[in-house]
């Protein structure tokens, strides 16, 4: 049995009386692909905000790798391990590719102001060794020949590629990705997928949003269905699929669109 | 004066002015990036370089002793006071930083009349009192000073946003804070640190040029000011915008004051605000969108 990387329990999030997420316990296990589906509304991007350090949970606790988190704010739940990417891209539009991967390794720099103006030695040899580690990434999704190029010019699919790169860079232990085939040609959204499938062939843990059923059912060891806020079914992509709850939430209007 | 050499001569004062200039407008822009709000203590920064450089002369005999000691000392006050004045804000919106901002410029300014007088003050230049004269132009030596250190500054924050990571970070953090915290970006140490930027930018403004102006405490308002057009000219929120803001300002007060009347020396600053925000208010360098409060 592997052991949860993320657990949820009781978490509960409402926003001036209307209530976002109720009462949500669920767990994501070390090394798994596991899926958060629902129709428009459920709370999925509520869950991530919340997961993430963007919104604060009303009730309940949030624990990663044992620790709780729900206090923490975002930048010190990356530190640990968190990494995301946004279902609105939020790329660094004007700096170039190269930098948007290297601000993702910047918590790997220990330098401080002093020695970034004086620019010593020591912190230009860790420049190099960060900008080398960002162009192996890029070159491992093939971004290697855009590196000098701004970002914004990028085309959309390239710029999805590219948040994931940059997530990547934190080194991350557990990756939220906020609709990763959203906007993207048939292709491209399989191309994605068997990114996200390799990524966690090398032991990386996923949670997915995905509206794209085809990608959530190929790829997800588990899945959680949301309506509401609530949790009205938990389980594998055939569990789920044949869940009468589900069906009548979500399934079908989905497989009408 | 002939013609030639009168406009060489205001060719020099525009560019020594517009120096300065551009190190307030500097500091506008740094702020401006980290928080969306117009930081309306900058000019007391400036004031603040001046006065405890002339007041650390009594203490250390060479004046680049001083000033280097006195910009360190503001650019310390600049981070204080965003730790003390800005951090605490429990809803920092870019309109609350900015009106909190003015409140902290008119505290700065009598915090500066108490501690070191309402006289005015001086010292002379880095190289003492040389004039130099080239090609029919005479000028002060500081004036070389003036336009050297800025010109070294620039080219400093050049490289450090450009190149260090922490450069990087700050400038991730400027275009989307959310992205940036969640690759582990601390945005709060990324706005402590432009507040910092913005004091020793215009600490160091206030340090090089009191040797010819002298220092008071109640001329922060007016070094604010200029900073600001000059912020808002060449477009705000950009560092070569601060740099041709900064210089173009600066020569049309030279050149105005020269060819219309010195009465309107300042008047100039207000009418090319007033022209840029009808005409253009994103700046000569500045992009339409680029402003969102």
């Amino acid at each position: 049995m592997t052991a949860k990387l993320l657990q949820v329990d009781n978490l509960f999030c409402h926003f001036d009386g209307v209530i976002a997420v109720a009462d949500l316990s669920f767990s994501v296990r070390a090394g798994e692909i596991k899926a958060v589906i629902g129709p428009n509304g459920a709370g999925k991007s509520t869950l991530f905000n919340m997961i993430a350090g963007v919104t604060r949970p009303s009730a309940g606790q949030i624990r990663f790798d044992d620790e709780r988190i729900d206090h923490l704010p975002t930048f010190r739940r990356a530190r640990r391990g968190i990494a995301r990417t946004f279902q609105n891209l939020q790329i660094f539009r004007d700096m170039s590719v190269l930098e948007n991967v290297m601000v993702g390794r910047h918590m790997r720099s220990a330098a401080g102001m002093t020695q970034a103006i004086l620019h010593s030695s020591a912190l230009r040899a860790e420049e190099r060794a960060i900008a080398a580690a960002a162009m192996d990434l890029l070159d491992r999704f093939g971004l290697a020949s855009k590196a000098q190029t701004q970002a914004g010019t990028l085309s959309f699919g390239q710029l999805k590629v590219l948040e994931l790169a940059r997530s990547l860079a934190c080194e991350p232990r557990l990756l939220l990705l906020d609709e990763p085939a959203a906007g993207l040609p048939h292709a491209e959204a399989d191309r994605m997928g068997e990114i996200i499938s390799s990524l966690n062939r090398d032991g990386m843990t996923v949670l997915l949003v995905e509206h794209n059923m085809r990608m959530v059912m190929s790829l997800s060891h588990d899945i959680l269905v949301l309506n509401n806020g609530r949790r009205i079914a938990e389980g594998t992509a055939d569990e789920v699929r044949r869940h009468p709850e589900v069906l009548a939430a979500y399934l079908g209007e989905a497989e009408d669109a | 004066m002939q013609t030639s050499s009168a406009f060489l001569q205001l060719l020099v004062a525009g560019i020594s002015t517009g120096s300065i200039y551009a190190l307030i407008a500097l500091g506008f822009n740094v702020v401006f990036k980290s928080t969306g709000a117009m930081n309306f203590a900058q000019g007391e920064w400036v004031v603040m370089g001046g006065m405890i450089s002339a007041l650390l002369l009594g203490t250390f005999s060479s004046v680049g002793v001083a000033c280097l000691l006195a910009v360190l000392l503001v650019a310390i006050f600049g981070l204080l006071s965003e730790r003390l004045v800005i951090r605490p804000l429990r809803h920092p919106t870019a309109l609350l930083i900015t009106l909190v901002s003015i409140g902290l410029s008119i505290c700065t300014r009598s915090f500066v009349m108490l501690t070191l007088g309402k006289k005015p003050v001086g010292y002379p230049g880095f190289s003492g009192a040389t004039t130099i004269s080239l090609g029919g132009v005479t000028f002060q030596a500081q004036t070389l000073w003036i336009v050297g250190l800025t010109l070294a500054f620039l080219v400093i924050m050049h490289f450090f946003f450009e190149r260090s990571m922490l450069g990087k970070a700050l400038r991730a953090a400027a275009a989307d804070r959310e992205a940036a915290a969640i690759v582990g970006v601390r945005v709060e140490t990324t706005i402590l640190i432009s507040f910092g930027i913005a004091a020793f930018a215009g600490a160091l403004a206030g340090a090089i040029i009191t040797p010819l102006t002298l220092a008071s405490y109640d001329q922060g308002a007016m070094f604010g000011f200029k900073g600001f057009s000059a912020a808002m000219l060449g477009g705000v929120g950009s560092l070569p915008g601060a740099v041709v803001g900064g210089l173009a300002l600066g020569l049309l007060e030279a050149f105005g004051s020269f060819y219309i009347s010195s009465d309107f020396k300042d008047a100039i600053a207000f009418a090319v605000l007033l022209l840029i925000l009808f005409v253009r208010p994103s700046g000569l360098l500045g992009r339409a969108d680029v402003v969102k409060v």
